[in-house]
């Protein structure tokens, strides 16, 4: 059986008197979409830049399509390309020579400059492949990053919070690009806040928090695994007062849309609807929802992730 | 290796971009010294028999100017690349630790070879200089750069500010080219400062230079090509250590 694309075992990681990642586990699996997330320190770039060789971990092994990172750090390095958070260039040069100059660090030859053409094209930079980069709007630096990125044509591709600052438009079209990109073999891991994105995007999702792993499972599994539920009744008039052993549970009154938060196993719909109409109020429809990743991952790491 | 060529084009290319302060001005900073030191001190001063001194500086000019180069070269680099973050782009790829060392080096070395031979070409149209012996002119330019690319290369590694590479340039770099004889044969000096000159290694790299323009040098030039090129393997030594275990770059 081929490698995972990506295997991590019992890394551990300290900065000073930070343990940044404690003890970590993970396997992803080749042609997966994974999302990673956690809050501001939960260590997702640690890991990131540890996969990349960026970070030299205390203590466990990483390896990219069965290559360590560290003892065989030429091969792991050729499976995987990174987009990295922030927005570096070299402003010596311009899209066109930093992607270039990053095929030819790779041992990649002038004939591949067709692929870089594409890159430009798929990416939107043709116009500015020759401007320096300085002169780039930061959108633009993104797009050349992630071109750096897959300038290889790398089998595994990562991306730390992608779309941070980027603006609607251009985060739909990365969208799109990465999807494009898992679509034609390549797995992709994705850090982010945005709980949308890792909802509409990943197919497996890690939560990670002050250095572990707290949750992993597939995104229907951890949407599912939440214990709470919200209950929406529409009643046929303006909801004035609720009864008091239901005050706990209210999320919101807005005029006559009354929302409870329900927890799964406690919480009976039949017996709060009756409840409700023993109060005098008449449901005319009701809408039972599961929990959003973000309830989810606020039950998990006790805090949201902004 | 097309690797590391890239990374040495790259490196050639950063510099060439701003040709004007990395090669124009040491040029014509070296042929100020040279015009105004030659002009006091011509006809007063006879270091070595028969040599006159505007002719005896143009070599040591000219090292220092190479040496001092190939140190600005690879440390800027590497301190710009940290502190903007794109070292990141380099360390991402496959490069070996010795192509890394190779690529900067050399460019570095490409960097002192070309002020060192612009200094030249414009001077003796000022003041005839002997070539006693090109090998020995260019083994020890080519030796004496990569030495200090090498050097250039830990500093730009360690420093973590601009602040803390200004200081070794200044503290370490400039006093040490200054006090190699580039203005003197340390002969001239008393025993005392002889002696502690016989300690900085890039008096071996200016008087075996020398050697190559007139054929007489104040140490045996096999002396001073094996104190320089001993030098440049501990150094490179050290370099190669640094880049195997990640100091300052990776975390």
């Amino acid at each position: 059986m081929s490698p995972p694309a990506v295997s991590i075992h019992h890394v551990h990681k300290r900065f000073g008197n930070l343990q940044a990642l404690a003890g970590i586990d993970l396997e992803i699996q080749r042609g997966e979409f994974f999302g990673l997330l956690g809050p501001n320190g939960a260590g997702k770039s640690t890991l990131i830049n540890a996969l990349a060789g960026l970070v030299r971990v205390d203590a466990g092994s990483l390896a990219i399509m069965g290559y360590d990172v560290v003892g065989e750090y030429r091969q792991a390095r050729r499976m995987l390309g990174v987009v990295p958070q922030e927005l570096i260039y070299d402003p010596f040069f311009s899209a066109r020579e930093s992607l270039k100059f990053q095929a030819g660090y790779f041992g990649l030859k002038d004939r591949n400059h067709r692929w870089i053409d594409e890159l430009l094209h798929e990416l939107n930079l043709t116009e500015k492949a020759n401007v320096g980069m300085r002169a780039l709007s930061g959108g633009m630096k993104r797009r050349v990053l992630i071109g750096q990125a897959l300038v290889h044509k790398p089998p595994v591709v990562v991306l730390d919070e992608p779309t941070a600052g980027v603006d609607v438009e251009l985060r739909q079209s990365l969208w799109q690009f990465i999807k494009r990109l898992h679509g034609e073999g390549h797995t992709i891991v994705l850090t982010t806040h945005y709980l949308e994105e890792a909802e509409t995007l990943c197919e497996r999702i890690a939560i990670l928090d002050r250095g572990e792993v707290v949750a992993l499972d597939s995104k229907a599994g951890l949407l599912s695994s939440g214990m709470q539920r919200r209950l929406h009744i529409y009643a046929a008039q303006v909801i004035a007062r609720v009864p008091d052993s239901l005050r706990p549970k209210v999320v919101s009154i807005d005029g006559n849309h009354l929302e409870l938060q329900l927890h799964k196993k406690t919480d009976s719909v039949v017996a709060i609807l009756d409840t409700v109409r023993g109060a005098g109020i008449e449901p005319l429809d009701i809408k039972l929802e599961d929990d959003r990743l973000e309830d989810v991952f606020v039950q998990l790491t006790g805090h949201k992730i902004q | 290796m097309y690797g590391a060529f890239m990374l040495f084009y790259k490196e050639i290319l950063r510099f060439a971009k701003v040709a004007f302060q990395t090669l124009v001005a040491p040029i014509v900073t070296a042929l100020l010294y040279l015009l105004i030191f030659s002009h006091v001190l011509t006809g007063r001063v006879e270091v070595f028999e028969g040599v006159e001194y505007t002719a005896f500086l143009i070599p040591g000019l000219m090292m220092m100017t190479v040496i001092q180069n190939a140190f600005a070269n690879t440390s800027s680099s590497l301190i710009q690349s940290k502190v903007t973050g794109n070292i990141v782009f380099v360390l991402l790829t496959p490069l070996s630790h010795f192509e890394l060392f190779a690529a900067y080096v050399g460019a570095a070395v490409v960097r002192g070879l070309l002020v060192g031979a612009g200094i030249f070409v414009l001077a003796v149209w000022y003041v005839k200089v002997p070539v006693h012996s090109l090998p020995v002119i260019i083994g020890f330019a080519i030796l004496g750069s990569a030495v200090l690319g090498a050097m250039g290369m830990i500093a730009g590694i360690w420093a973590e500010k601009f602040d803390q590479l200004a200081a070794f340039q200044n503290f370490i770099i400039m006093p040490l080219s200054f006090l190699s004889g580039v203005f003197y044969s340390i002969h001239t000096l008393p025993p005392f400062w002889q002696t502690l000159s016989r300690f900085n290694p890039f008096l071996y790299m200016i008087d075996g230079f020398r050697y190559g323009f007139f054929g007489k040098s104040d140490i045996p030039v096999e002396t001073s090509l094996a104190v320089v090129f001993a030098f440049f393997v501990a150094l490179s030594f050290a370099l190669h250590t640094m880049l195997r275990q990640g100091y300052r770059l990776r975390f």
